[in-house]
């Protein structure tokens, strides 16, 4: 078995190997990513994503959710959801796929330092904002304070449970703000809506907002935002469109002048309201 | 510049078939199409519009471009190079000439798309002045001229009644001239004059075209407006049949899709053509952002006429070759789209 891809054309895969499997709720799991030789598949920044391939089912991108400043491997946490992901959740460790990347853009870390920040995650959106909390709890002296809202329909379908409950917590400076939609059972915490959460615990509007999740709640959470006095060039967020190449030539992520798969998936809001809206 | 009798044709397509795969427009069941000339082929120079455009040529409607075999639960993956010899393409008229800049402008930026420049690299193109424009041709609402030497022809070439000029371009057209010299024979004054006549009679020829005059500027307003033209994208849209005619047979369309095919022993992942007139070419897992097929035809002709333009300093995504005008089985087309967008009343 071989694979000598490095000149080749950039859409072939190379093999890469799923090391360690975590199941996080019954339909999300976060696979540990590394390349044939047992390295870390790529570099990459915050936010960018990668391109996995079960063949022959078949590719799709996906956030990697592991910090670039984790050395040893990547992390992808992917709910299952369609045929690719659907196969994916049933691989076990020590299966090989096919990955290429990185793709896309990444979210501003250098415009972050030393501002406060506060991130707004909604169900499997927390994947690619983890990426950037643990890169800035890496580098924990660079950044202001820390916000974390997570919300999800849920307590079963809260993802990262270990980080969101016992890591970030305990960092320096960082508040991690929980809700679930409807009252559950085992929940003794907030109960509703991300975008209503977001609004009582009524932030400071000088903070830079980065928020994720499905449409419904990024499109109410913005408007949340604005109401509470963010400026839209203080809030970043990402749009999802179908992606097949991940080098803007395909066509498929197209959206007004842009290509969501290499000028986004990170856009800041100002950049969003240009775009026709068709995301 | 030299010339060559139409006379020695056939003896020209059999030298270049020596060293070459040689493309030509070749007429089968009626139907004009650029193909692998043979001996006994029946070559048209007289059409200038080929059913599809040459673009297949540099991007194959189908490209395998890896081979996966999964054994005892061991992945091994093998790139495929592109596939192909040498070719020289004739016929090229000047509209499909600048088709190929419009995909290079896609293909050729960073990251290279290795297989396209493949096909690229191993193609000598030889443009063909545009005798008998069709009707339905409009190139020069593009700033295409049909009697011109193209820039990105490697040979230009024109016919002169009973000879064609050729011109190299490029050292790869120098070099395909010096290998097939014997045939050709020096250019005299009379033949200079011929040309500039021929030249001028294209000229003339196009001047009567309905389309050619079209005034692209009319189309006024933001990205945003023009996108909100609803009720332009309606009128049109609601006889749209999404058969993607026009995105297969138009010479700038390039979005294709990466498919799998499982075999018995291997897979294989293959790119091939798509059009974003499909109604699952937006379609994901949480839904689609395209869910009628008047936001898919939008998409097209907004792509064409202001993302691609604001992307490539202002050049249009359409090169006038008319084949849309022809081809639609239900008379939706680019001309009348620009025409509407422009703000004119035409009858759909």
């Amino acid at each position: 078995m071989s694979c000598s891809c490095h000149d080749n054309d950039p859409l072939i895969p190379k093999i890469a190997v799923i090391k360690e499997i975590r199941v996080d709720t019954h339909d999300v799991t976060t696979f540990k990513i590394v390349d044939n030789f047992g390295k870390k598949p790529f570099e990459f920044l915050p936010g960018q994503c990668a391109m996995i391939s079960i063949p022959p089912i078949g590719e799709a991108i996906f956030s990697i959710t592991s910090s670039p400043s984790q050395e040893e491997y990547i992390e992808c946490s992917i709910k299952k959801c369609g045929t690719v992901t659907d196969y994916l959740h049933q691989l076990e460790a020590g299966s090989q796929i096919g990955v290429r990347g990185p793709y896309g853009n990444n979210f501003p870390i250098e415009e972050l330092k030393n501002k406060d920040l506060v991130f707004i995650g909604g169900g499997i959106g927390l994947a690619p904002l983890r990426s950037v909390i643990n890169y800035v709890m890496d580098n924990r002296d660079d950044f202001g304070k820390v916000d974390i809202v997570y919300g999800a329909r849920t307590p079963g379908d809260l993802v990262h449970s270990k980080d969101i409950f016992d890591v970030w917590p305990k960092e320096k400076e960082t508040d991690v703000h929980l809700t679930v939609d409807r009252l559950s059972e085992n929940w003794d915490g907030h109960i509703g809506f991300v975008p209503d959460y977001v609004k009582s615990l009524n932030f400071d509007s000088n903070k830079i907002a980065l928020v994720c999740g499905p449409p419904i709640m990024i499109k109410y959470t913005l408007q949340a935002l604005e109401e509470m006095g963010f400026k839209k060039d203080q809030v970043y967020t990402t749009l999802e469109l179908k992606m097949k190449c991940g080098i803007g030539k395909c066509g498929r992520c197209n959206i007004g002048d842009k290509y969501v798969c290499k000028d986004g998936p990170v856009f800041r809001c100002d950049e969003i309201t240009e775009l026709p809206n068709e995301y | 510049m030299k010339k060559i009798l139409k006379s020695n044709l056939p003896e020209l397509w059999q030298k270049i078939s020596a060293d070459f795969d040689l493309f030509l427009p070749l007429e089968k069941n009626k139907t004009l199409n650029f193909s692998l000339w043979k001996e006994g082929e029946k070559v048209n120079l007289d059409r200038v519009r080929t059913n599809a455009s040459p673009k297949h040529l540099v991007f194959p409607q189908t490209e395998t471009y890896l081979k996966i075999k999964n054994e005892n639960k061991k992945l091994s993956f093998k790139a495929v190079k592109a596939k192909g010899d040498q070719y020289v393409l004739f016929g090229v008229r000047p509209c499909d000439v600048e088709s190929f800049k419009l995909l290079d402008n896609i293909f050729l930026k960073d990251p290279v798309d290795t297989y396209y420049k493949a096909h690229r690299d191993r193609g000598t193109i030889i443009s063909l002045g545009c005798t008998n424009p069709e009707d339905s041709c409009f190139c020069s609402s593009f700033g295409i001229d049909a009697g011109s030497a193209p820039k990105g022809a490697d040979i230009a070439a024109w016919d002169i009644g009973d000879s064609f000029i050729w011109k190299a371009q490029s050292e790869k057209g120098q070099k395909l001239m010096e290998t097939i010299e014997e045939l050709f024979t020096d250019i005299d004054e009379k033949d200079l004059k011929n040309l500039e006549e021929e030249k001028g009679s294209i000229q003339e020829n196009l001047k009567d075209l309905p389309f050619n005059s079209l005034d692209l500027s009319k189309i006024k307003g933001t990205q945003q407006e023009i996108f909100d033209k609803e009720e332009i994208w309606n009128e049109f849209s609601e006889r749209c049949l999404a058969c993607g005619t026009c995105s297969h047979l138009c010479p700038t369309c390039h979005c294709y899709d990466l498919c799998d095919y499982k075999g018995s022993s291997h897979g294989e992942k293959f790119r091939c053509w798509d059009s974003c007139m499909s109604s699952d070419f937006t379609l994901m897992a949480h839904g689609n952002p395209r869910t009628s097929q008047m936001q898919r035809l939008r998409q097209r002709f907004m792509h064409k006429l202001v993302y691609y333009p604001k992307n490539h300093e202002g050049i249009y995504s359409c090169v006038g070759c008319g084949r849309c005008v022809e081809k639609c089985p239900v008379h939706i087309d680019i001309v009348k789209i620009i025409k509407k967008l422009g703000g004119e009343n035409n009858e759909l």
